[in-house]
């Protein structure tokens, strides 16, 4: 290391020491201030646009107030959902082989290239959904929407569960195995059942992450006026609303992206916070 | 390994490994299917324009000429800039969080920086849209241009009409800031106490500690938490594309608008008139993909390094 006392006075060096840490503090201050004036103004702006409507009703057309986003929350929910349903279970498993194989080359290079794949930009995600699954059929779908949010979803299903097998303590294979217990079922009833808890949560943080997302949506899920529950018809989100409210150059508009901000933002972070509790119940107190 | 007890057992363990097997190389199989679709779909635009669609600054649809030059040059400046914003302050936290911080205190503030990952690009956008944007324009690029008289500069010239590189690379900042600073703090803590003892047993003050023990020992972790961040940075989509005006141009000034790839696709791709141009935003989408594995497979490299470090 580099010599600790060069020639100047103890006192300087104490300024010196103290100045530093003291711009530290100033850096805490200035990284946390954007976070206190986004959410604050969210609230200010977002509440007065919020009313019971905005949960009921549909889209109004330009010049008529009101109206709300009823069809963009029933469309996220159903594309978390269909995301949920093919990235969860994927992610699982391949976070239990990982685990179940740690020494293996495989794992290695898979766990390598989930990493690789989560650092993907979600646009890059989105032309491939839509160069794979709209563009051979011609329509934009709920479906491709939902696949475009489930391959965000696996590399952070499959590293967060392979984390949480990883803390199952090995006596407890050991003594399902010297039972008698086959592989399989030890595996599905004893390291799966104890990391249960860990996994849940990271698969809640997991649609949290995702819950958001804008871009893999723009050319899958596309967008709907109207209302559609179909898994072929092109979709509502939240975040696509949003998205055409906030450049549209209406204010009745600008109101509306205020207010589904604001339940996009509560949205993401009740899911956080249910996570967070999914842990504790079981490990008293987690560590993020 | 594989002692089957009973006659079924062994019938069940093959599926279940064959079952957790295929799940598992479902991963590198999209990410071959992944490359492979975007390779074909942008090979048209590649082959015509060659070389040159990386170098051109031309982007005409209707004569069908099509060069990225102007969307990589956005990209990589506005990404540079929000490191240079994000990473003192990112830093600056991080060792605020691990070496200073009352206890009390450490796990809020990490809290509210983590908070700052949870926010939706989209939501950051908005944001740019209706309160960045017009600070920018009313106060910041007047208070630079004028007061500061950084006007006469190339960075700083031009009319402020908002949304520019600048806000773009403010707004990366933001976003980008709770990666660099996780990762810093996580490297942190993992560099041993006897390293910190030993400083301050020689005389040390707190701060030549961090400087001349700790830092140093944590650089390349560091390192690879801001390469992590730049990552993040040059794919980022929504918020880029609301606030940074979205025009095909190279300028010096960060108060002209400009484009980055991402932005491009998303706001071009719905609206593509033909087939080749399409191919040419696919083509985009391939330039940006390559761009960022090779900046995260750089940055997992320098991660694992030190973590490896620590574990030895």
């Amino acid at each position: 290391m580099r010599d600790p006392a060069p020639r100047r006075s103890l006192r300087a060096r104490r300024v010196t020491s103290g100045a530093m840490i003291g711009l530290t503090v100033v850096a805490a201050v200035f990284a946390t201030l954007p976070l206190l004036f986004i959410l604050g103004l969210l609230l200010e702006r977002g509440a007065t646009s919020l009313n019971w409507a905005f949960f009921t009703a549909m889209p109004r057309p330009v010049g008529e107030s009101g109206g709300g986003m009823a069809n963009a929350m029933v469309g996220t929910l159903m594309l978390l959902g269909i995301a949920s349903a093919i990235g969860l279970p994927v992610g699982i498993g391949a976070g239990l082989y990982l685990a179940e194989h740690r020494g293996q080359r495989l794992a290695s290079v898979v766990r390598f290239l989930s990493d690789v794949l989560n650092g993907l930009p979600s646009i890059v995600i989105g032309i491939f959904a839509w160069q794979f699954l709209v563009r051979p059929v011609r329509h934009f779908s709920a479906l491709a929407g939902g696949i475009a949010l489930a391959v965000m979803m696996v590399p952070l299903v499959t590293r967060a569960t392979e984390e949480m097998i990883r803390t199952v303590p090995d006596a407890l294979r050991e003594a399902a195995l010297a039972l008698g217990y086959p592989r399989w079922r030890t595996s599905l009833t004893i390291v799966l059942r104890t990391a249960l808890p860990g996994i849940v949560t990271a698969a809640l943080v997991a649609v949290a992450r995702i819950a958001g997302e804008t871009a893999p949506l723009l050319f899958t899920a596309f967008g709907n006026q109207f209302w559609s529950a179909s898994l072929a018809q092109p979709i509502s989100a939240l975040p696509l609303q949003i998205f055409s409210y906030a450049i549209s150059p209406y204010d009745d508009w600008h109101a509306q992206a205020w207010a589904g901000a604001l339940v996009l933002l509560a949205l993401v972070f009740l899911i956080s916070l249910v996570a967070k509790f999914a842990t504790r119940s079981r490990f008293g107190g987690g560590h993020d | 390994m594989s002692t089957t007890p009973l006659h079924g057992a062994s019938f069940g363990d093959r599926v279940y490994r064959g079952t957790t097997a295929a799940f598992v190389l479902s991963i590198p199989a999209l990410l071959v299917l992944l490359g492979i679709e975007v390779a074909v779909a942008a090979w048209p635009a590649l082959s015509a324009f060659g070389f040159g669609f990386l170098t051109s600054s031309e982007w005409n649809a209707v004569d069908g000429r099509f060069g990225a030059a102007p969307a990589i040059y956005g990209t990589v400046v506005s990404s540079l800039l929000a490191l240079v914003i994000a990473t003192p302050l990112a830093l600056g936290v991080a060792i605020f969080l691990s070496e200073f911080a009352p206890r009390w205190l450490r796990q809020p503030v990490a809290f509210l920086v983590d908070l700052l990952a949870a926010i939706p690009s989209v939501v950051y956008g908005l944001w740019g849209i209706f309160v960045l944007v017009p600070l920018l324009r009313e106060r910041v690029m007047p208070f630079l241009a004028d007061r500061l008289r950084l006007g006469g500069t190339p960075f700083f010239s031009g009319p402020a009409y908002g949304p520019s590189m600048l806000a773009a690379g403010l707004i990366l900042a933001i976003m980008v800031l709770p990666y660099i600073s996780s990762v810093t703090r996580e490297v942190l803590l993992a560099v041993p106490r006897s390293q910190r003892e030993a400083a301050l047993a020689l005389g040390a003050t707190r701060w030549e500690m961090i400087r001349g023990a700790v830092l140093p020992y944590a650089r390349s972790g560091i390192m690879g938490g801001i390469i992590l961040g730049l990552g993040r940075a040059l794919g980022e989509t929504m918020a880029v594309t609301m606030v940074i005006g979205n025009r095909h141009d190279i300028s010096a000034s960060l108060f002209a608008p400009g484009y980055t790839m991402a932005s491009l696709i998303a706001n071009e791709f719905s609206e593509a008139t033909n087939d080749l141009h399409l191919s040419a935003l696919m083509a985009v989408g391939a330039v940006l993909l390559a761009l960022t594995l090779v900046v995260n497979m750089l940055a997992r490299w320098l991660v694992w390094r030190v973590e490896r470090r620590g574990r030895s």
